[in-house]
């Protein structure tokens, strides 16, 4: 203590210790990280250090695309794609929506639904492809009605659980200031939700891209799952790829997609 | 209109949380409820809106409220409840719609009370946007929207830093000299209580019973920051609650 004044003391900086623990995601790295693998693969498949069985060259998967996009196909296989896509995800996420508001509002639809879903939930939905298509036919029935129970069950459960953590006091407001039940369902409950049921969206579409092309690699004429499928037993790796690809672009799409939207309705959050 | 509880208490399973509480709350007036924490003052707060029930007495309302009261008994909370999401426009008309208040007549509720709070300005604005102290007049002025017959105040300036408690202190007074309403105010610090208080009921901790009902005869508006017979009433009621507040923190907490 005392030889604080003293002249003799060395004077330190204080040293800093509270950085790091908060990413943040610069834009341009992820492109980076796209431009770098592909360009090594690129340069792996022309320099012969990489053979062409293995992986096939960019440049030529390129190529497909294009020779795919020129001969009127890639609309063909992409519009039967996509049209399946949002029939069974729209038909999933919605009654998904109103199945998980719907357990998180009643106890006996609680009591009754909460194991249900935990028992439907791990179940692979392509082990039941067969059994779609005995109820709903070969054709375009089966795959929607795939896609819709593989986005309904991971929608509930992100449902149930925003709704449950919908914040108690704003619906202890909505009811001190007499609002009906369905004003404070409608307006505190369904937007104080959205959040979750949003990021809950999110998992439930990506499952539903996997289950699209699940359904059409069984008995489809058209389709992306069909193209990668056709692609697959031929060994031609540079159609593969272009699918995969497509698949990959669809991904990206769907997630800036629910990024918007969330932009938009989520506003309000900071 | 007047309310009455008579003989009200309460145990959530077999724990006793208030007993045997009888009060009149006069119209026009501020009644302050005090109390070390754990007294149950909150809840019996909650039974004079009806949010929840007493297990034994009742809680009486006596003379209709007034024909444009659009919900007499009207809560404001100590965390504000806002609805983030909507503007500060959007939560006051939240609760005129399920009135079937839109349009014009409702943007002349809206522009009056947000002028007596002295938030016009802000009508565009989201809550994040607002501090706490303007939160609380949000809220203050969608509870004026509905034309309240009693507000029932639980803890409204204890979320607030000291400074900006006064200023909305000050404001509640302003409303009340203007128009008088009948108002249960809730609050652990007894300088909001003298300060607001038409009369100040002191309650012992768990289980809550009434210890004392003080009165103070001083206009609102007359009273001041540090008046010295407000002072000495303050440490009167500090003398009361003492113990018993040293006592309430002592106790392990029962969940």
């Amino acid at each position: 203590m005392s030889d604080l004044h003293s002249p003799s003391t060395a004077a330190r900086q204080v040293t800093f210790r509270g950085g790091g623990f908060a990413p943040s995601s610069p834009r341009w790295i992820g492109v980076a990280v796209f431009v770098v693998l592909l360009s090594l693969a690129e340069l792996g498949t022309r320099q012969g250090w990489i053979s062409p069985l293995t992986l096939p060259r960019p440049s030529d998967v390129l190529l497909t695309f294009q020779e795919l996009y020129a001969s009127g196909l890639l609309w063909a296989h992409l519009s039967v794609s996509l049209t399946r896509l949002l029939v069974g995800a729209a038909l999933g996420a919605s009654l998904g929506v109103a199945t998980g508001v719907l357990i998180g509002l009643f106890s006996y639809v609680r009591a009754g639904l909460v194991p249900l879903t935990a028992a439907l939930f791990p179940i692979p939905k392509i082990a039941l492809l067969p059994l779609f298509v005995i109820w709903f036919g070969i054709d375009e029935g089966s795959k929607y009605a795939l896609i819709a129970f593989g986005t309904f069950t991971p929608t509930v459960v992100a449902t149930y659980g925003a709704v449950d953590n919908v914040d108690r006091s704003l619906i202890r407001m909505g009811q001190s200031f007499n609002l009906s039940w369905f004003s404070i369902v409608r307006k505190i409950v369904l937007p104080g939700a959205m959040p979750g049921i949003l990021s809950g969206l999110r998992i439930s579409l990506a499952i539903a891209i996997i289950l699209l092309v699940a359904a059409e690699m069984l008995g489809a004429e058209y389709g992306i799952g069909a193209y990668i499928l056709e692609a697959g037993s031929l060994y031609d790796l540079e159609r593969l790829f272009a699918g995969v690809t497509i698949l990959s672009l669809l991904g990206i799409t769907m997630s800036t997609i629910i990024g918007q939207i969330e932009r938009r309705v989520l506003s309000w959050r900071q | 209109m007047d309310i009455r509880l008579s003989g009200v208490s309460h145990s959530y399973d077999n724990f006793e949380v208030l007993r045997d509480i009888s009060l009149e709350i006069p119209s026009g007036r501020i009644v302050c409820i005090v109390g070390p924490s754990g007294c149950g003052k909150s809840t019996l707060l909650r039974f004079l809106g009806g949010l929840e029930k007493p297990s034994r007495g009742e809680v009486l309302q006596i003379g209709a409220p007034p024909s444009d009261c659009l919900n007499p008994l009207t809560y404001i909370f100590q965390d504000f409840a806002l609805l983030p999401w909507r503007s500060v426009r959007g939560n006051i008309s939240l609760v005129l719609e399920d009135h079937g208040i839109r349009g014009a007549r409702a943007d002349g509720i809206i522009a009056d009370v947000l002028a007596r709070t002295k938030l016009s300005d802000f009508a565009k604005a989201l809550p994040k946007q607002l501090s706490g102290g303007m939160k609380q007049r949000v809220a203050i002025a969608r509870a004026l929207a509905v034309n309240p017959a009693v507000m029932l105040m639980d803890e409204p300036l204890s979320a607030l830093d000291s400074q900006t408690r006064e200023l909305l202190m000050d404001d509640l007074v302003n409303l009340w000299t203007r128009t008088p309403f009948t108002a249960v105010y809730v609050t652990h610090n007894l300088a909001e209580a003298v300060r607001l208080g038409h009369s100040i009921v002191v309650m012992s901790r768990r289980p809550g019973e009434i210890r004392e009902v003080v009165h103070l005869d001083k206009p609102l508006d007359q009273r001041q920051h540090g008046d010295p017979d407000l002072e000495e009433k303050q440490k009167y009621l500090w003398q009361l609650m003492r113990e018993e507040a040293r006592a309430a923190d002592a106790e392990l907490v029962h969940v």
